[in-house]
Order: structure tokens, then sequence, then C-alpha cells
């Protein structure tokens, strides 16, 4: 297992009560990316850090109100599911959601303009950073009460199952939302009725202020469904192949009936929780030990220098083409206006 | 001594049932713990065990027998000993336990009132065309009709909640749905109000159409976070491009003799919302047509029922497809020197009090608003400016009141049309008491709603 999953406050890793289910993930060779798997997910990930350090910048500028979670860090986790899932699966997230808006193919224009408040954003300016949604996508969401989406995610699969319709909702959450009550009210029903649902629990060590073993009795949170009888695997949530290797085998799961799966992604979130969190709660140390010695992108950016799939120069020519995407989202969401104020009263009811 | 055999009451709101089946004859010996007759109401059959031993001397009801009232004297039971002679003077003797009646709600202490003049009985206004064939109905069969109507026409209805399919619902109302339908679509879930409420409203914003049966609201508390935070505003959030067409429905507000924590009506909490739409029916009319309504309605609804009127009767349109508009308050009745608003069984004690106001010469108007939210504020503008005087009724708290809201929205629109101080008649401000009198006393009765008419009309 990778280094990042050693360094989980919790031992729970290597404790007797681990499941099939983890075991299989601990004895699991790594599966390695051809060429263009590689290139995929490096330029996906770098897209997300790219447009995520400028949304921090603009919440800098005081473009950007209200909170603001970042996602830098833990892109080889949306990146790999992406990667792993088929058209017409579902996602639903919390409140750290623009990684899963790019992966999904929302546009990048109008995620950066709903969070500066414009017209143009998804939600027209009326939803901010925690609320977007987009139906042809297939995203849901975008949740800012923890662990709502968790229960709304097992009703998308519910849908999935009712229409027989083979798709698979991927309900995303962290480690602080793995404390809520209805997480476990949703584990129970979707293993007694086996929806079609992977619960993939972003453990990026601290729920806000508070580490995992300060927070959870037991910390190895991918046996979390182990009293429903719900397969659960750790992931190495900083590597993106080994992401979605584990995607693939939880989504097959889910949809050949078999019910739920959880997979706990261990991973890291660089910046605070949110922008007004100076993050005091841990080293500086310890941060940087996560960027140089496990960062997402670096590890593709080395595989595919050394295995010669391209120069230095081609990933810099990535770069500048998500740069580029990103100033022109940040251009538009900041001069496209605010919001008519006769939208103030619209999308109330239907 | 004879012992009497009496009605017993099997269900807090149970006033009368059928006696279904006797098992034991007369001059069975019985112990307690037999089971000695079956009785039906209008949620289930139960059996009646003997309390006492005995031999059972007279069966003074006969089987197949309706209506028979709780504490009715059902069979005279002999002890040890005794023989058939004892029966002669037992009959005539009062019933050992005259146990505190079925609470019949808010019978008012006033005096009876002769039969109601025409004036009073006048519907002023008509769901239906003159002429409509008409049936009976309760209110729980009304809202079973109403489900499973919507059922058979869009095969993305479908209902859940604790015992709605194989127990047939907790009050019955989901009754033959799952032989209809079957599991696929009638769904028992766990008890687990938070979880599946939020299941729900993924499934309804997945385009599904859930009818999410509360056993009752008071229980919905565990799920408000997800009716108010998921369900009604998402719409909004996402600029109108997500919304969830769910229907939460279920018993609020005071039953019988339940205690505090399940007998609360929640219509004010859920009408300060925006994102949801809140009905509360008073008829069997109003249920169908309005619960209809909801179903096919694209937005978050709560519908709050209640349990003490699942079981009254009344006449509904013998008609294809009866579909009320949501937001439109129905005038019961017209008249002239007062408004009576009032709305789901806070219209038992209106339209009572109204019967007795004519009696005694005051002519009001009645006006069932049918719809909490949105609030058909101007047919009760309407009203008051042609009476210049209003009383409303409710049995929930008084605080923060959906007749707060009215009392409010009156006096802003209809200001120089007052002729008097609005006064609300509502359930008192205590948590509500478990003893009968005390509760009795938290609710409002008649006797209130006509001495607030009394008040606002300077009536002595």
């Amino acid at each position: 297992m990778a280094a990042a999953t050693k360094t989980t406050a919790g031992s729970g890793a290597t404790s007797a009560s681990r499941t099939r289910g983890a075991a299989k993930s601990a004895a699991q060779a790594i599966v390695e990316f051809d060429k263009d798997q590689e290139l995929h997910a490096y330029r996906e990930m770098l897209l997300i850090r790219r447009f995520e350090e400028k949304a921090g910048q603009l919440y800098g500028m005081g473009l950007i109100g209200g909170f603001c979670h970042l996602y830098i860090g833990q892109e080889a986790v949306v990146v790999g599911m992406q990667m792993a899932k088929k058209d017409g699966d579902q996602m639903i997230t919390g409140y750290r959601d623009h990684g899963h808006m790019l992966v999904m193919g929302l546009d990048p224009k109008g995620v950066m303009a709903e969070l500066t408040g414009r017209r143009g954003g998804l939600s027209k300016g009326k939803g901010g950073s925690m609320h977007m949604f987009s139906k042809e996508q297939h995203f849901y969401g975008g949740h800012g009460i923890v662990g709502a989406q968790v229960s709304l995610g097992t009703g998308l699969g519910f849908a999935n199952m009712y229409r027989s319709n083979g798709n698979v909702a991927m309900a995303f959450f962290g480690d602080g939302a793995s404390n809520q009550g209805q997480v476990y009210e949703s584990f129970n029903m979707a293993q007694l009725w086996k929806i079609p649902v992977v619960y993939v629990i972003e453990n990026n060590k601290y729920g806000m202020g508070t580490s995992v073993a300060r927070s959870s009795a037991t910390t190895d949170l991918s046996q979390r469904g182990a009293s429903f009888g719900i397969p659960g695997e750790q992931v190495d949530g900083m590597d993106v192949r080994a992401v979605m290797a584990a995607s693939e085998r939880a989504l097959e799961h889910c949809r050949t009936g078999q019910g739920p799966y959880i997979l706990e992604m261990v991973t890291y979130r660089y910046r605070g929780h949110s922008m007004s969190d100076p993050a005091k709660y841990r080293s500086k140390e310890e941060v940087q030990k996560m960027r140089t010695e496990h960062d997402p992108i670096e590890q593709v950016r080395k595989r595919v220098l050394d295995a010669g799939w391209a120069t230095e120069d081609d990933l810099k020519q990535i770069d500048k083409d998500v740069r580029a995407i990103v100033a022109e989202a940040a251009e538009f969401a900041q001069t496209d206006p605010e919001p008519d104020v006769s939208e103030l009263y619209t999308d109330i009811l239907l | 001594m004879p012992i009497d055999i009496l009605m017993p009451a099997l269900s807090p709101t149970m006033e009368e049932g059928k006696l279904a089946k006797w098992l034991k004859a007369e001059g069975d010996t019985i112990s307690a713990g037999d089971v000695i007759a079956e009785i039906e109401t209008d949620k289930a059959t139960m059996e009646v065990e003997a309390v006492d031993e005995g031999v059972l001397g007279k069966i003074l009801v006969a089987e197949g027998t309706e209506a028979v009232k709780v504490n009715e004297k059902i069979a005279i039971l002999l002890a040890e000993g005794e023989d058939k002679s004892a029966l002669d003077g037992a009959a005539s003797a009062p019933a050992a336990a005259p146990a505190a009646a079925a609470p019949a709600p808010a019978e008012a202490k006033a005096a009876p009132v002769p039969a109601a003049p025409a004036a009073a009985e006048t519907p002023a206004e008509s769901d239906y065309p003159a002429g409509t064939p008409m049936k009976s109905s309760t209110v729980r069969e009304a809202l079973r009709d109403a489900m499973a109507e919507e059922m058979r026409r869009d095969g993305d209805v479908f209902v859940m909640g604790e015992e709605v399919a194989e127990y047939q619902g907790a009050y019955k109302i989901t009754q033959g749905l799952l032989d209809e339908f079957g599991a696929r679509r009638v769904i028992d879930t766990p008890i687990t109000e938070h979880g599946f409420a939020g299941l729900g409203v993924g499934a309804a914003m997945a385009g599904l159409k859930p009818i999410v049966e509360f056993m009752t609201f008071n229980f919905a508390m565990q799920a408000i976070d997800q009716i108010i935070n998921s369900a009604a505003k998402t719409l909004y959030m996402s600029g109108g491009q997500l919304g969830a067409p769910i229907v939460f429905r279920g018993p609020n507000g005071a039953a019988a003799r339940v205690g505090a924590q399940h007998s609360q009506d929640y219509a004010s909490w859920y009408a300060h919302v925006p994102g949801l739409k809140v009905i509360q029916p008073y008829s069997a009319a109003d249920a169908k047509g309005l619960l209809k309504a909801a179903i096919r309605d694209p937005n978050p609804i709560v519908f709050l029922e209640n349990e003490i009127l699942y079981g009254q009767t009344f006449e509904i349109p013998d008609v294809e497809d009866f579909v009320l508009p949501i937001g439109k308050a129905k005038v019961e009745r017209t008249g002239s020197q007062v408004t009576l608003v009032s709305w789901g069984i806070g219209m038992t004690y209106t339209l009572k009090a109204a019967d007795e106001l004519a009696a005694m010469g005051i002519s009001a108007e009645v006006i069932n608003l049918r719809t909490i939210r949105p609030l058909d504020i101007d047919t009760v503008i309407k009203s008051v400016q042609k009476t210049g005087r209003l009383v409303t009724i409710e049995e929930a708290f008084p605080m923060c009141s959906v007749s707060s809201e009215i009392a409010y929205q009156v006096q802003e629109k209809a200001f120089d049309f007052l002729d008097a101080p609005i006064l609300r008649v509502t359930g008192k401000d205590v948590p509500m008491p478990y003893a009968a009198n005390l509760e009795k006393l938290a609710l409002p009765n008649v006797g209130e709603v006509i001495d607030a008419v009394k008040a606002v009309t300077y009536t002595a």
C-alpha cells in the first residue's frame, strides 16, 4: 500500500477487523496506465489544480465571497473515478466540489462565474461555490450540509435501480461526514435493497480542523459499512492509477446488482478547510511532505517523463493550454454581469 | 357479581367499531387471555382477549353489528358459582367502569343547537358542476384512491415509508397498494426518517416522483433538513435546473391522548420556507383532489393530514379524475357578519361554531384555506372586505402561527375594512398534555370560536 495510506492517523489499516474488500485492495498490484491514460490524467488533474489556484487568487482579491473550499491535493480522486465511470453514472458530493464539476464536464467558465456570483454562472449566480448542478452531465451537486449528499446519492442510485438503467451513482463525502447518522441510515437501505451506489469517502485527514483520530472511534473508514455487510477498501487516493482500478472494481460490483461499495480514498488537502482557515492544526512539515513525496500530479509527470511519453516541453504545452482555459474562465467570471435583479424571485417553484 | 365485558378502544382515535365475530358462545367457560371476539376498526381487525375468568353468560351485541361505541356493554361474564339468574340484576345495573368516554373532539358545552337555518347550510362554492354524481368516502379512502389513481397514471410515482406495504399502512392509508403495484413501487422502509427522506429527494432529483409517508409529521423533524435544505432549496440554488417533485405526507397535529411528542402541528414550520408548497386538507374531497394535484406538481410538497379526520366520511364527486387546484381556498359557507378562516381539523370546530352562530342570528362566512402555502389571501381579503371581522381557527401553537401570518396580511391589505381586532383561536401555548381534561383544554373548541366571534361582533 502506498505511503499516503500509512500516514493515516489511525493505524486501523493493520487491524484484524479488516474484511475481504480491504484485504483485496492491499494485495492489488498497481495497474499501469498507458500513455493516453497518463496524459489524460495529467491534463485533467492539472486543470483542477490551476482552476483552484485561480479561484484562491480571485477569493483573495475579494471577487469570490462566502465559503470557498479548494480541492488542491485531492485531484487524483475525482480524475481516477471519472476514468472508470461510464456515461450515465451520476456524481454527487459535498461542498468541496469544483473538481467534481470539472471532471463531469461542466464548463469551467460557468463554474468560475458561479464562484463570482455572475449571471453566466451555472446556477445563474444564485448557488455559489457549494451549489452547482448539471442534469445533462449527471452531476447532482454541490451540497452544503455535511452528509446530506450521502442520502441523496443513495436516492440517485435508487432511481437507477427503479429504472433498471444499469447506471451507478457515486456519492462522495469526507472523513468528517463519515460520522453523520444519515450516512449509516443510507448504508443500511443501500445494502438492504442492493442499490447501485459507490460511497466514496475522501479521507483528507481533517474534518475542518479536527483530525480523523480525534473525531472517529475507528479510523479505517473503509470498514464503516462492515456492520451492514458492505465491502470496502482503502485506496491510495494520491495515485490516480490506484483510484481508477479500485473504482472499476467498485462500479462493477454495483452494476452487477451486488449492492453498494465503499471506497476510502486516502488523500490530502494542501489548503485549509476553506479560504478563511489558517490550518494551524497541522505542521507545515506535514503539508510539505505530502506535496513533495505524494503529489498526485507530480507522480504522473515523473512517470510520463521516465517513459519518454512526453518531453518537458510537451508538458509545458499542456500546462499552457490548461492555463488558457482557466484564464478565460477567470476573465469571464470577472466581466460577466451580476444577475438581473428580477432573478431574485425566479426559480423558487416550477 | 357478573362482570360486564365492554367494547374496547383499540387505538387512540377509535370511537366505535364493528363486532365482527364472536369466538365464544353463551355458556362457554372462559379463561383470562382467551380470545373471545374479533373487532374491526377502520384500521384493522383486532382480537379481544378476556381479562377475567368465568362463563360467558350473555352476549348483548350480536356479531356483525356495526358502529358499536367504545365502552358499550357487549357481553356479561358470570363468575364462578353464579348462574344465569344473576344476569337479571346485572343487565340493568350501570356499567362497572364507566371509563372516560372516547375522546370526542371539542363537543361544545354550548347549548344544543336547533337545525341550522338554510342560509348556513348553503355551500358558497362548489368544486364540481351541479348534478355531478356523488359518493361517500372517508378521508382515508380518498387519500388511498388518490395515490392509486396517480400510480396507475404515472409509472414514476412510488410510495415509501414505514409500514406502508405489507402492514398496509400504520393508519391504513396505503391499504391495498402493495397488492396492486407490487414491492417495487410500494416500499417498506426501515425506521430511518432522515435517511429515507433524503433518499426520496435524491430519487426525485433523478426524475422519479416519490410519495414519502411519515408515520407522523412528528417524526419528520428527524428529516427536516432534507425537506428544507435539499428538497425546497435546490431549484433556486441550481438556477432552475434541478427540482424535486416529491410529496411528503402523513398525519400531522394532535391525535388523541398521545402526548407532547406526537401531537404537534407543523403547518407554520413548513409554510415558512420558500420553495415548498404546504397543503392541509379537511374533507375527503380536499384530500383526494389535492393529493392528486400534489403528486402531479413538479415541486416539493408537504401534505399535512390528520389522524382524527382519517375515519370521517364525506360526500365526494364520483368522477373519473377529481383534481383540485393547489393554492385556492374554498368558501364553504357564505355569511355577512364575520369571516372564519380555518383549515384541516380546525374546520370541524369552525363549521360547528358557524351552525351555532347561525342559530344565534350571527351570519358567519367560513373559508377553508386548504393550502397554507401559497396562501390564498385574496379570498380572505375579499371576505373581510364584506364582513369587516376576522377570526382564525387552528390547532397549532399561537406563536408565529399561520393565524399570525393571516392576521398580518389582512391588517396590511384590508386595514380600513376592519371593524374589530382580528382574533385567533389556537391550541394553547403549552406542550400537549396527556391527561384527558388537560388535553381538551389545550386544544381549541367550539365555545372558544363562538366567544371570539362574539368579541369581534360586540355581541353580548
